[in-house]
Formats: C-alpha cells, structure tokens, sequence
C-alpha cells in the first residue's frame, strides 16, 4: 500500500477563548506569545489511520504540508510517529489559497508523485473548520471519496469504510485508489517514540514550489480565491449569569431549582 | 432560457421535508425576494404527498423530484451528480444546502465540477445589492471567531447552512408549486462508492435538535453513571439529555448526542449544562439556547459567561435534590 497524508499546521485549538485574538485590520488572528502551532488533531488521526494500516499490511506512508510556518515542526512530528517519507510545498505562490488552491497543489504533488492507493486526510482542519480539501483533491483526481471515517479496513484491493453520520454510521466499500478523511471516533494517536523522534530528526524532507509540481499560477494564492475573507472577528456571546448561593449547597440547589421552574417552558 | 433561480437540496425525514429543508426555504425565499429569483427545491428518493405540500407552503416555486431508484438512497456519489446535472440545467444563482451529511459531503464536489464559489457552515447569507453579490458568516477556529466572506459576481454560490441559523417562512396554506419530475438515474460510471450497511443510533422519544428542554453533561460527571442522574434529571423536566465531545470519546454516551461543532446545533427553549467546561467548540452549538443554566464547581469556568443562571457545586450533591424538588412541583 502507497500510502499519502496531508496535514496543516494549526493555530492550537485547544486555546481558551479567552487567548484568541484578531487583529481587525488584517483579519488575521494573533497568534499568542509562546503558543505552538500543532498539526491539525484530525490530520493527526490521519498519520495514525496509515501507520495502522502500514502495520496490518505493510506499505509506505509519505506526508504532505503546504505551508511556510510550522511546515516543519509538524512534518518531524509525523516522521517521528512512523511515516516514512515526507514532502513540504512551500511556494510565496501558494501562500493565503483557498480550499481549491491548496487541494489543487496537493492534486499536482500527489499526480507528480505518481504512485498512490490511498490518500488520507483529516475531516477537516481545526482553524478555517471548512472540511472540502479531501473532497476538492479527490474530485481532481477523480478518484472516489469517503468523508468522516472512523474505521478503515483493505481487503484484497477493497476499502471498507465505516464512516459517522449524524444518526449513527454506514459502511461502505470502494476500489482503490482513494481518498478518506478521518474522523476523532477512529480512536487515540500515539505518541512518538524517542527512537521515533531521533530517526525522525534524520531524514531528509524536500521542499517542492510551483515549478516542481507544476501548479497553474491561476488557480493558486490569495488572488485565485473564489470568495474572500472580508471581515474576521470575534463574536461575543456573553450573558450576564446570575450565581446562585445559599447556605449549603442543598439550599442553593432548591433556589436553583424554583428559578428553573420559573423559565421552564 | 432559464429563469433566475435559487436552488436548495432538500432532505425528507421520514416521509416529511426535514426541518433544515424549511430553514433552507425560508432564507432562499426572503434571498429571492431581494434578488427577483424564483426558488426551486431538489429532493431525491421517496416522497409523501404532504412533503410536496409542505414544500411548496413553505415558499417552492418548482420542485423537481428525482424517483429514479438509484437516487433511494443517500449516495455521495448519485447525489453529486443529480446536483450538477440539474444545475448545469436551470443554472441557479445560489446552491442552498444544510450542513449536514449530504451537504458536507456534496457540496464541495459539485463546487469543484461547476467551479463555483463554496463556503461551508454558514450561519448568514445575506443579498449585497449594491454590489450584486452574496455575502456569507460562518464560524471559524472551533467557534472562536465569526468570519465574512464576499463572494464574486455573476459565479454560482454552493452554500452550506447550519442548522437553526435561517427562519422558516411562514406558510402559506393551500399555495401551490410546480413539480418536474426527474426520471433518469445517475450515471453509473459516476457510482464508486457503494453503501454496504447503515447503523442507526435510534434516540428514544424527542429529538436532541428539536427538544425544548436538554440537560448536558461533559467530561466533568466522570462517568457513565453520571448520566443515569442527569437523565433522571433531564425526564423529570421533560428534556433530553445531551453531551460534550468528553464523555462521547469515553464511550459514556453515543456520538448521537454530542452537542457542538462536530455535533448537533441545537437552540432550545432551556440548556442546562452540567461538569461542562465551556469549550468553544462546545458552545458554538448550542449559544443560542434561549435560557442557559450551568453547574460547574469551578466558578471561573468559561461557561458561566454565557449562561444566564450559575451554580458552583459538585453536581453530585445538588443534581439530586433539583430532580427532587422537580418531582415535588410535579405532584
Ligand atoms: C477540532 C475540535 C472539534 C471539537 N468539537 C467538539 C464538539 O463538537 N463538541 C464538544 O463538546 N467538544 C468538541 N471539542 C472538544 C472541546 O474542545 C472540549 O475539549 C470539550 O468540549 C470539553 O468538554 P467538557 O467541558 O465536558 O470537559 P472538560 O474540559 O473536561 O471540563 C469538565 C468540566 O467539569 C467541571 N467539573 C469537574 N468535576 C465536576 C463535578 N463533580 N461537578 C461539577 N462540575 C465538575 C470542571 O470544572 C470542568 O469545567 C472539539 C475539539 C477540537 C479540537
């Protein structure tokens, strides 16, 4: 099995909202002092999906990240839990592209790559929360797509997917080659070994640009995006909360309770 | 020639037009009005005579109903095709889907086909005159921040809408709408996936999205057991109970009930949130709850600041005496 994840680097989304701030002029979020961008969790299910899978049955895993920062920091963490091969696309002209433009850069580095049965990504990435870049690539490919999955499972050449849906979940088969994206129910993502890290810290990740993979300008970069961010700001649902006390927690209790009573529709 | 149009994919729950389906309508026909469009409503698979009537109650102009059997069933595959096919047809303006998994799942693929402009998850689309364009809101970073997209002229607009985000239009009994009948299926070289098996999680009694009344509860019940008092709880007001992203990884509950931004939308009548952090994943999906009450015992939790009634307890020393009291008023 030839195996390609894509992962991005994210904002932490585990940031209390009270850290989130942004700046109103660029609409950009500011980035705390001292927080790290992480791979998107989500992403993270991905590695995992194809190292387990790598495990069942062997194979070879290659990631890929478009970015300039963080590209790095999270390609090592993706090596160091297992994969073997990773590729950056860093290129001023892919910078600020949207949901089309990244899934086309990924489409040209995975036709570029050549050899592919399965590509995994995450459901979607934990800052824009948009979940069309697996879809987009896999329309480009024209090759078949199963979103959300929880569990994957290859028997003779045959992906079978059960994937989540809002009332419960639904198994699907499909031929390779494909493209799933994965959902938290799939499980936990482990954590890299030192072993992991050291060899991780070795390996040689090549960067890729517009030219390598053969990206058209036009369809790439904060000038080919279909509908533009005009507006980014945060929302503020605050109430005024009414704490309520009494004597011991028994009192406060039946307080609590006749003032439900008395918005209970 | 085709007539300018707004077009929504409609989902039908048992036999009837799905709540977000009469969310759809109504935002596609207040757009439609300011647009001078008409607002066609495409619905795949079986259909009962009264969702025809409510669709076109519920502000339809046509309706155009695929019955071929390859579109019986969901199929991301047989679905992004009829969406293309009758797009490319009747070329609509605006492409209105719920966020749900039809749409999540479509939606970026009959963008891709038609090189339209996407935008997921919306909770706004509103009409710019001015510049003759849609312009969308939807939620980003995990319900942090609220983002506003423009969108370019004169180019198809996919759009998927959150539930409760858009007012249904009052109805209007007796009006009537044209129905097209769709009868060819799908292409079968456009069929790659094939559904196997369907597992449903069948929720007893109301549903999480429609009741008025839901206790939650998240990572702080600390157990399976938790829940069996917050659903005593929960029956003795009449609610249902609900849940954070928590105590569904911790197999307490069914994913079915996990309320926030991978989970349901709900807006409720009363939310009672308890051992529930305030996450703003969680409460991007149920803020606009009218009346919130929390119990948490740690009083700096976020989610006091948007609740409009606070207990700082453990919940096991006072969950038991409002299912009490609760019983009593009942008598
Ligand atoms: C990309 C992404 C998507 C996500 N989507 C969702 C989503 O859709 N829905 C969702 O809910 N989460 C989601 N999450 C997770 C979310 O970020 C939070 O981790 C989660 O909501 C926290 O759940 P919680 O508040 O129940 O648990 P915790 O954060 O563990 O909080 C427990 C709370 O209980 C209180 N507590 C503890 N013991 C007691 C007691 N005995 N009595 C009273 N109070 C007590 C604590 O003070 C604390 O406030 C998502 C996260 C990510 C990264």
């Amino acid at each position: 099995m030839e195996i390609i994840v894509c992962i991005k680097p994210v904002l932490d989304p585990d940031l209390p909202p009270a850290k989130f701030t942004v700046d109103g002029k660029k609409n950009e979020v500011i980035p705390p002092e001292g927080v790290p961008f992480v791979m998107s969790p989500y992403d993270a299910l991905a590695v995992e999906a194809a190292l387990r899978i790598k495990e069942a049955q062997g194979g070879k895993i290659t990631v890929l990240t478009q970015g300039t920062k963080y590209a790095e920091e999270i390609m090592r963490k993706a090596l160091a839990m297992g994969a073997d091969e990773g590729v950056i696309l860093s290129d001023p002209a892919f910078e600020d592209s949207d949901g089309f433009g990244t899934a086309h850069v990924l489409a040209q580095t995975v036709k570029k790559i050549g050899k592919f049965d399965l590509i995994l990504c995450g459901r979607q990435a934990a800052d824009w929360d948009a979940g069309v870049v697996g879809s987009l690539i896999a329309e480009y490919l024209n090759i078949p797509v199963v979103i959300r999955a929880k569990s994957i499972e290859v028997l003779d050449g045959v992906l079978k997917i059960e994937r989540i849906s809002t009332n419960g979940s639904e198994v699907f088969e499909l031929g390779l080659p494909a493209l799933v994206t994965l959902s938290s129910e799939m499980g936990q993502v482990r954590i890299p070994s030192g072993w992991g890290i050291i060899s991780a810290a070795k390996k040689q990740v090549p960067k890729w640009g517009a030219t390598d993979i053969g990206t058209d300008p036009s369809q790439t970069g904060a000038a080919a995006a279909v509908n533009r961010l005009v507006k980014l700001y945060v929302p503020v649902y605050e109430r005024k909360c009414e704490m309520v006390t009494g004597k011991d927690p028994a009192e406060a209790a039946a307080r609590l309770t006749e003032k439900i009573l008395a918005i209970k529709p | 020639m085709t007539t300018k149009n707004i077009l929504v994919f409609g989902e039908v729950e048992k036999g009837r037009l799905a709540p977000i389906t009469k969310e759809l309508l109504g935002g596609a026909r207040r757009l439609s009005d300011q647009v001078g469009a008409g607002v066609n409503l495409l619905v795949a698979g079986a259909l009962s005579g009264e969702s025809l009537q409510d669709a076109a109650e519920f502000g339809t102009d046509i309706i155009y109903h695929a019955t071929d059997p390859g579109y019986g069933e969901f199929s991301s595959d047989a679905y992004s095709f009829l969406a293309v096919e009758l797009c490319k047809k009747i070329d609509p303006v605006l492409c209105l889907m719920g966020q749900t998994d039809l749409g999540r799942d479509i939606a970026p693929r009959i963008a891709a086909r038609l090189g339209a402009g996407l935008c997921m998850d919306c909770v706004e689309v509103r009409f710019d005159p001015a510049q003759n364009i849609f312009v969308q809101t939807r939620p980003a970073f995990g319900g942090k921040a609220l983002a506003e997209f423009s969108s370019p002229a004169g180019k198809l607009q996919v759009n998927t809408i959150r539930a409760k985000s858009m007012e249904p239009a009052a109805t209007q009994a007796g009006r009537k709408s044209e129905l097209m009948e769709i009868k060819e299926g799908p292409d079968p070289s456009a069929i790659k996936t094939k559904l196997v098996s369907v597992k449903v999680l069948e929720t007893d009694g109301i549903k999480l999205e429609e009741a008025k009344i839901i206790v939650a509860g998240g990572g702080g019940l600390g157990s399976a057991e938790g829940f069996t008092i917050i659903k005593e709880l929960a029956d003795a007001l009449g609610g249902v109970i609900g849940a954070t992203r928590v105590p569904v990884d911790e197999n307490w509950v069914p994913l079915s009930i996990e309320i926030g931004q991978t989970g349901k939308i709900v807006s409720p009548d009363l939310y009672i949130a308890i051992g529930i952090s305030g996450a703003a994943q969680h409460i991007t999906g149920m803020v606009s709850s009218k009346k919130i009450v929390a119990i948490n015992k740690d009083p700096d939790a976020n989610i006091f600041k948007i609740s409009d009634l606070g207990l700082v307890a453990d919940y096991k020393t006072v969950v038991p005496v409002l299912i009490e009291k609760i019983k009593e008023s009942a008598r």
